[in-house]
């Protein structure tokens, strides 16, 4: 049929693209991590104020600074493709093996969360949709503005001083494998729950309101359908859309885990990792996190962009 | 003529946003709490307000031995001397929380202009000369988008080194992408428009005709933009101070007040982290509200519900 032969092309084109998005994910690391990395005086500040010139030509080798830049572009996109990005500066451990390690337990933190917001928060734009204006609707606005106006630093200070220090309802910090880490990651999902509520609520409910206006639905409301029934099987269906897109975006994050709440928790996932790998000047650490992360990013976006030709007919494909 | 001006203004796009703005009581109120800090943003940059945030306040006191030594007034509680408390080495906390004032609004400057000339330019070139060039830009920003935000934001200014010149460069380079996004589409609109094919038709150079016809055209984007920026740039110093790897410890900034904070609530001192907390909760509100009702005013095709 034609029709498969137009979304096989067009499958094929998404692919080369997200292709070429990953050689320019691979031009940024080589930039930051490299060419800019890798001047002088970044390795000056690495090795602090007191290095002697042996110390700071060892750190030139370690990073592989010494060869021309050619080449280190070359060893760099072998890594990216072969998956191998060496060893740890500060564990010594394998690289792959740490990732590996850490994103068990950053998804054990946020699989739940981001399944618990994203629930809450479509529900709660779709009652605000339901109520339109009404002095609920107004409040859950005002609530979410002023909830994304405070720092997630604050959220996180806050609910480990009151929730754990204080009142001694999960413990401070701390991670275990297995069925034990619930204990460990309730209160970080938990702030996470309130911190991302603000931002996805309000969000839904503009994509929500967007199809409200719409024709098709003047058009049921004038059949005499419901506005509940309006709401939940026309309007819901077609605002799931951008609210997919949107969840897409967020996927690297489940395994990337909130950084600053794993360092803050101590839960020993990827973001805890890059925080470290922050801290020690431990670049081929972090260069491989960054990786796995945009590459995670491009090929959920092309994920998504996939289905929706597959699902929704309105996609064009050219 | 002024009462010709009047009336143009009255009846264009700016105009017409003003009075819907006005109108508003809620962005009218952000507006004046906009004000408030930006003169006392500029009463700490010429030293009349928030300049004694780095006296350390010390006192004497004859230690139980009955030799008289010289401590610091470390996390006195709020008082009439010191409205918010003294922290750690006795400074005074409203002090550095007006001084706060000015790191933060710098911030939000000083990063927009890195960021919305970058936005702004390349993005009206993507959007005008189309084909490669936008090809090429449209790539380079689908693959910077493409790098998890924080991460990029962190090791930019690992690389820049701890310092607010780190913070402006990390946090200006890595949010530019937004505006560019909304100004391609924008100009590839405007391309087509009578007034732009007219200046083309007289003869005007590329340049003129994207400085002269297009930009100005596209500038309520990047005023809505720059309003919304603040608030994304004060939240992330603070995260990077938080990290060590933003402002130096000597300059008060609210996210070096919040960093301090872990400490110390457990001791019972909540005036720093409070003050530092509330101080951006307004500001970032502020800028939330007020950029909201300047884009429902400004870009009706973006109206919110």
């Amino acid at each position: 049929m034609i029709g498969d032969r137009v979304m096989i092309r067009y499958i094929v084109r998404r692919l080369c693209y997200s292709v070429t998005l990953v050689l320019g994910v691979m031009l940024i690391l080589f930039l930051l991590y490299n060419v800019m990395g890798g001047s002088n005086m970044a390795v000056l500040r690495m090795a602090g104020k007191h290095a002697t010139k042996e110390q700071l030509q060892d750190l030139r080798e370690q990073y592989g600074f010494d060869q021309s830049l050619p080449r280190q572009f070359i060893e760099l996109a072998r890594q990216c493709v072969t998956f191998d990005f060496g060893r740890s500066i500060t564990t010594r451990q394998k690289i792959t093996t740490m990732i590996r390690d850490g994103a068990v337990p950053s998804f054990t933190l946020m699989a739940p969360a981001f399944f618990i917001t994203l629930i809450l928060a479509v529900s709660v734009s779709l009652f605000c949709a339901y109520r339109r204006n009404s002095l609920m609707d107004r409040i859950i606005v005002v609530f979410s503005i002023a909830g994304m106006s405070v720092s997630m630093m604050a959220y996180i200070i806050l609910g480990q001083y009151l929730l754990a220090y204080k009142w001694k309802l999960f413990p401070i910090s701390g991670y275990e494998p297995g069925l034990q880490a619930i204990r460990y990651i309730v209160l970080p999902a938990l702030i996470y729950v309130s911190v991302a509520m603000g931002s996805e609520v309000r969000l839904y409910r503009t994509f929500m309101l967007n199809e409200t206006n719409r024709d098709y639905v003047r058009t049921a409301r004038a059949k005499g359908v419901g506005t509940g029934r309006l709401l939940f099987k026309h309007v819901l269906k077609n605002a799931m859309i951008p609210i997919i897109t949107q969840v897409v975006i967020l996927i690297p994050f489940l395994i990337m885990g909130s950084l600053l709440l794993e360092n803050f928790f101590s839960i020993p996932g990827l973001g805890n990792m890059s925080i470290e790998a922050l801290g020690n000047w431990d670049l081929p650490v972090l260069k491989a996190v960054t990786y796995i992360g945009s590459l995670m990013f491009i090929f959920g976006n092309l994920l998504s962009d996939v289905l929706y030709a597959l699902v929704d007919p309105r996609v064009k494909l050219g | 003529m002024p009462a010709d001006f009047y009336r143009r203004f009255r009846d264009s796009l700016w105009g017409v946003a003003a009075r819907q703005v006005w109108k508003n009581k809620l962005a009218m109120a952000s507006l004046a709490v906009i004000l408030i800090y930006i003169l006392l943003g500029l009463g700490v940059y010429f030293g009349i307000v928030g300049a004694d945030y780095n006296t350390k306040h010390k006192e004497e006191k004859i230690n139980p031995a009955g030799r008289k030594i010289t401590r610091f007034r470390e996390y006195e509680i709020p008082s009439g001397e010191f409205w918010l408390g003294t922290d750690l080495f006795g400074r005074d906390v409203f002090q550095k929380t007006l001084y706060g004032v000015k790191t933060a609004l710098m911030i939000g400057l000083i990063t927009s202009l890195i960021a919305i000339p970058i936005g702004l330019i390349l993005g009206a070139m993507a959007g005008y000369f189309g084909g490669i060039v936008d090809e090429i830009i449209v790539w380079f920003y689908s693959a910077l988008a493409s790098v998890p935000p924080l991460l990029l934001l962190l090791s930019l200014s690992l690389i820049f080194g701890r310092g607010i010149h780190g913070v402006y460069l990390a946090i200006g380079l890595t949010s530019w992408v937004a505006l560019c996004r909304l100004v391609r589409g924008e100009v590839i609109k405007l391309k087509g428009v009578e007034y732009v094919q007219a200046a083309r038709s007289l003869g005007a150079g590329h340049f003129r005709i994207i400085f002269r016809h297009i930009i100005p055209n596209v500038l309520h984007l990047v005023i809505i933009n720059f309003t919304l920026r603040f608030c994304y740039a004060i939240k992330a110093e603070v995260i990077l101070s938080y990290l060590g790897i933003g402002v130096e410890l000597g300059q008060p900034s609210w996210g070096n007040m919040i960093q301090s904070a872990r400490q110390e609530l457990q001791r019972g001192v909540w005036w720093q982290f409070a003050s530092a907390t509330v101080a951006m909760f307004l500001i970032v509100l502020a800028f939330n509200l007020f950029g909201d009702a300047l884009r429902d005013a400004l870009d009706p095709r973006l109206k919110r519900g």
